[in-house]
């Protein structure tokens, strides 16, 4: 079970943090950037097993692969974008965090106008 | 996935932590901040090539660019 070594690695990582936080704070957070990046490598092979399923089963269902590729690049900078606005906020830099946010949302937006216009002329021609 | 790495992060940085007190103990303020950002460097290459290896992963898996 990988859930038994996360959960492990992060009550050791949590004591390191304690205990770092004390004399150099610098390393306790990058202590935390170690630690989410371990993670998140870990969880990558199973996402990735994930979404071949999902290009398989679109593959199957002749859904045009240009929507679904928008939808993963989506969901990519979603994570991404959490990541590193948790470390800021972990790091106490409230503002940091929300500049990230804000720029994920917009680049999120960027790459969803396709897709509504796509929506968008499908019911203008669906509208008599 | 290689585990030491947070092991690795927590040692350097009990080790400098303790260099820089001994150090400021002796009177030698200069090279406790010197050994300080040694270790920060130090730390910040691993930490680094761990990021880097993250986002190149992610970028693979998503498609991204």
């Amino acid at each position: 079970m990988e859930i038994m070594q996360i959960v492990g690695l992060g009550l050791i990582t949590t004591i390191f943090y304690i205990v770092l936080k004390e004399q150099k704070g610098v390393f306790a957070l990058q202590l935390t950037i170690a630690f989410a990046a371990i993670v998140f490598i870990m969880m990558m092979g199973k996402i990735q097993v994930i979404l071949q399923v999902f290009e398989d089963l679109a593959l199957k269902a002749n859904i045009n692969m240009f929507y679904l590729t928008t939808i993963f690049k989506i969901i990519g900078i979603a994570y991404i974008a959490e990541f590193g606005s948790q470390i800021c906020r972990d790091a106490g830099t409230e503002s940091i965090a929300g500049k990230i946010e804000f720029a994920a949302k917009i680049i999120i937006m960027v790459l969803a106008i396709p897709i509504i216009v796509a929506i968008l002329e499908t019911i203008i021609r669906l509208i008599p | 996935m290689d585990v030491g790495v947070v092991f690795k992060i927590a040692g350097i940085g009990i080790l400098t932590a303790v260099l820089h007190s001994v150090l400021k103990s002796f009177g030698k303020e200069e090279q406790a901040h010197l050994a300080t950002l040694a270790g920060v460097t130090v730390v910040l290459f691993m930490v680094i090539q761990l990021l880097s290896g993250l986002f190149d992963y992610v970028r693979s898996v998503f498609s991204l660019y």
